[in-house]
């Protein structure tokens, strides 16, 4: 066993921390208010090489393996969770469907563009399908060598700013898990539009949207993984996702237990600080202590992905505890900062709305259980 | 990162849980119920080297790492947590401070005959009014010629009744606080030495926990461990490591009582189908086994930090303290998954559960491990 980082990883890691100090942190605040992200800061994550992480460096990636993904998440979650939900989604599930599924011409066509930053977005839920992937409508018609594209797809993060879209849809008249494939289509395609732009809680600096889809021809070439198997290529790339998901909310939870420890040893009531009084301590060990333990959690399923082993389970267990160890640590915070905590000039205002979505997207805790239970109960 | 065990590690594993499986499983209910010190179990376990695995070869030990250490005690704990407990204190809390702060004499003497298991050991530092706060020491030691002279009460003493050599604290100096407390190495054969009482309790009932009466008791001054004004810091670095057994222990206790109730969830059937079908139980087989999980990661951590060589007090109180609340968190859904018969001493989780509560008490209670995480996290 060994439960360092080796050094590769260190330096990605203290890399990141200074860009995320320097490029990030201090606009984050501002980002959040206006929901939005400068173009500016697009151009320097492409720059820095943030969209091609985990792409093989034959397609102009940096091709890092898992561990280190992870780390770069965290770091970058620390300063802007809105940030690292537009690269998780681009360096997970946005681009992972095509890596493993695509045929070489797509691969070779593809995989650079976004490895440079042309920023991808995976499309599976839809208005009447969220938990329950496989009741997704939206309907994929052969016509000669397309297939004619017709739906609508919601909650798509970088659905506004996405050059490419990785599109679950199924064949009309099937039902279930049968009968689905997924797609990759590039924006402009006819047919395609962004029919709206959610206003939400949190990650207000990274876009969701809802994506339209009438008549959008998408040739045969473009299908990712066989006729008939759409679902089971998205849930493969969840399993990676989740593990994007569960560092994004290590990143949150550690930036709380960060600035309250900072504000407990700075805060006096009573005659003394925070720190020093046992009912805040306690509350620091407890966050400390789950974050810990979820971080190890998530450090093993990205090591197990490393070693090309399964990791449904570890993913899902990863992503389970990470992001609710990470909101019981932004609860406290705000608890610690008290009525300051709720007030936008300190920032566990936002985590405590940002941190929140780790616990319902890329499967809702609900569904993690679901997804570790039925692993244990077959043994594996 | 590297979360596999090596060969050694699995080999130590598999022989624990040979022996676990075949010598304390079958009588492991007959011991709780009968209250009975399993001493042939703990003659088989010094013969396998299970009782001073981490002690130099030269001294009789096994000359292991920790985290065969860890293995082998979740194994035995998994089985019985009495053995467990017994197999801990004599490696963590006895051995350990001896083969780390004793002279060469006193290894030869004390060390040797305890890691091979010919002598049983025992760490006596609380008294009836020294519980968490270890150094309002009251048992007092005088120094008169060339020897020592102990008086006062021990409380609590895992092994006291059948131990044959004892580390016990005393308070040289009530001037100077606690940097008057030194260890001394008392052998149970000495006058005015007796075991006022054996403690009937709620859980790891085939263990002892004795009071000790300490009346005029003379120790030669070649039994002092360690110098002049280390006796507090003996006991709270041998903690530390006692930490890592107890965590240990309570991954045993755990793993039992969620491998036992993930088979009963699959045979137990009600509304016509195995109970494992409903969402309800499957949630809490979610819950028990991440957690678990998370608890078994925190405490290799712990372990492997030890190895390392560096500091481990942070990790090693953060195993403890997750890995009891998780003994106790699982032993519960345990019985509430068996229902009535989980209350019955015909199945093992009954005694599971009342187990698993003492390992949110001794070597530290949970409040304690809280203070010591928010210490080490405050000075960050």
């Amino acid at each position: 066993m060994d439960f360092e980082l080796n050094e590769n990883q260190t330096m990605f890691r203290d890399m990141v921390r200074d860009f995320a100090k320097q490029q990030i942190a201090p606009i984050a605040h501002e980002m959040d208010v206006k929901g939005d992200m400068p173009d500016t800061l697009i151009s320097a994550l492409r720059e820095a090489g943030f969209f091609g992480l985990t792409f093989p460096e034959a397609y102009g990636g940096l091709g890092v393996d898992t561990i280190t993904y992870g780390v770069v998440i965290e770091e970058l979650s620390k300063a802007s969770a809105g940030v690292s939900v537009m690269l998780t989604v681009h360096n997970s599930v946005g681009s992972y469907p095509v890596a493993l599924f695509g045929s070489e011409d797509v691969k070779n066509r593809f995989l650079p563009r976004m490895a440079a930053g042309e920023i991808a977005a995976f499309c599976v839920t839809e208005p009447g399908a969220g938990s329950d992937a496989s009741s997704l409508a939206a309907t994929a018609r052969r016509d000669g060598d397309h297939y004619v594209l017709n739906g609508s797809k919601s909650f798509v993060t970088n659905g506004a700013r996405a050059a490419f879209y990785v599109i679950v849809a199924r064949e009309p008249g099937t039902h279930g898990n049968k009968g689905t494939h997924a797609f990759l289509v590039e924006r402009g395609t006819p047919g395609l539009s962004v029919a709206k732009k959610e206003d939400k809680m949190g990650l207000r600096a990274s876009d969701t949207a809802v994506i339209a889809l009438d008549e959008v021809r998408v040739p045969i070439g473009h299908r990712l993984g066989e006729e008939g198997t759409g679902l089971r290529v998205a849930l493969t790339a969840l399993d990676g996702g989740r593990i994007g998901i569960a560092f994004q909310a290590l990143g949150i939870g550690q930036a709380c237990l960060d600035a309250a420890i900072a504000y407990a040893k700075i805060r006096e009531q009573f005659g003394q600080s925070l720190a020093s009084q046992p009912v805040i301590a306690h509350k620091i060990a407890d966050m400390g202590t789950e974050l810990e333990a979820a971080r190890l959690l998530a450090y093993h399923a990205a090591w197990l992905k490393d070693q090309g082993r399964p990791h449904t389970r570890e993913a899902a267990m990863a992503k389970l505890m990470a992001s609710e160890a990470a909101g019981h640590a932004a609860d406290a915070a705000v608890q610690i900062h008290g009525g300051y905590g709720f007030c936008k000039e300190y920032d566990v205002e936002r985590y405590y709305r940002d941190v929140r979505v780790t616990r319902i997207y890329e499967g809702a805790s609900e569904i993690q259980r679901l997804v570790i239970a039925r692993k244990l109960l077959a043994g594996q | 990162m590297q979360f596999q065990f090596n060969e050694q590690q699995r080999m130590i594993r598999d022989m624990a849980r040979d022996f676990a499986n075949r010598v304390i499983v079958p009588v492991a209910a007959e011991l709780d119920a009968t209250e009975k010190f399993p001493k042939d179990i703990v003659r088989q376990m010094g013969e396998l080297g299970l009782l001073g695995m981490s002690v130099n070869e030269a001294y009789g030990g096994a000359g292991l790492d920790t985290v065969c250490y860890v293995a082998a005690m979740e194994e035995i704990s998994r089985a019985c947590a009495s053995c467990g407990v017994i197999m801990s204190v004599n490696n963590s809390l006895v051995c350990w401070p001896l083969e780390t702060y004793g002279n060469e004499d006193q290894k030869k003497r004390f060390l040797t005959p305890l890691a091979s298991g010919q002598k049983l050991g025992a760490y006596c530092l609380s008294e009836p009014g020294a519980g968490t706060d270890a150094a309002a020491q009251r048992t007092t030691a005088k120094k008169e010629g060339d020897h020592w002279v102990l008086n006062g009460m021990k409380n609590f003493i895992t092994n006291g009744a059948n131990a044959d050599i004892l580390i016990v604290f005393a308070q040289t100096d009530p001037a100077i606080k606690h940097k008057g407390i030194r260890a001394f190495i008392v052998e149970s054969t000495s006058e005015g030495f007796s075991v006022i009482r054996k403690e009937e309790k709620m859980g790891i009932r085939a263990s002892d926990t004795a009071q000790l009466a300490f009346d005029n008791v003379i120790v030669p001054d070649d039994q002092v461990l360690g110098p002049a004004e280390s006796g507090f810091k003996i006991a709270m670095s041998t903690l530390d490591g006692g930490r890592i057994g107890i965590a240990s222990q309570a991954l045993g206790i755990s793993a039992a009582a969620y491998e036992a109730s993930r088979a009963y969830s699959k045979q137990r059937e009600q509304f016509g189908r195995a109970i494992c079908e409903f969402q309800a139980v499957q949630w809490k087989i979610a819950d028990m086994a991440t957690r678990l999980e998370a608890a078994r990661l925190l405490t290799y951590r712990a372990a492997w930090a030890k190895d390392q060589g560096g500091r481990y007090g942070e990790e090693a109180a953060m195993a403890k303290l997750y890995a009891s609340e998780t003994s106790h968190f699982i032993t519960n859904e345990a019985v509430q998954i068996f229902g009535g018969n989980g209350y019955s001493k015909e199945y093992p989780v009954e005694r599971h559960f009342r187990d698993a509560k003492i390992t949110e008490i001794y070597e530290g209670t949970s409040e304690a491990q809280r203070l010591v995480i928010s210490s080490f996290e405050l000075k960050k």
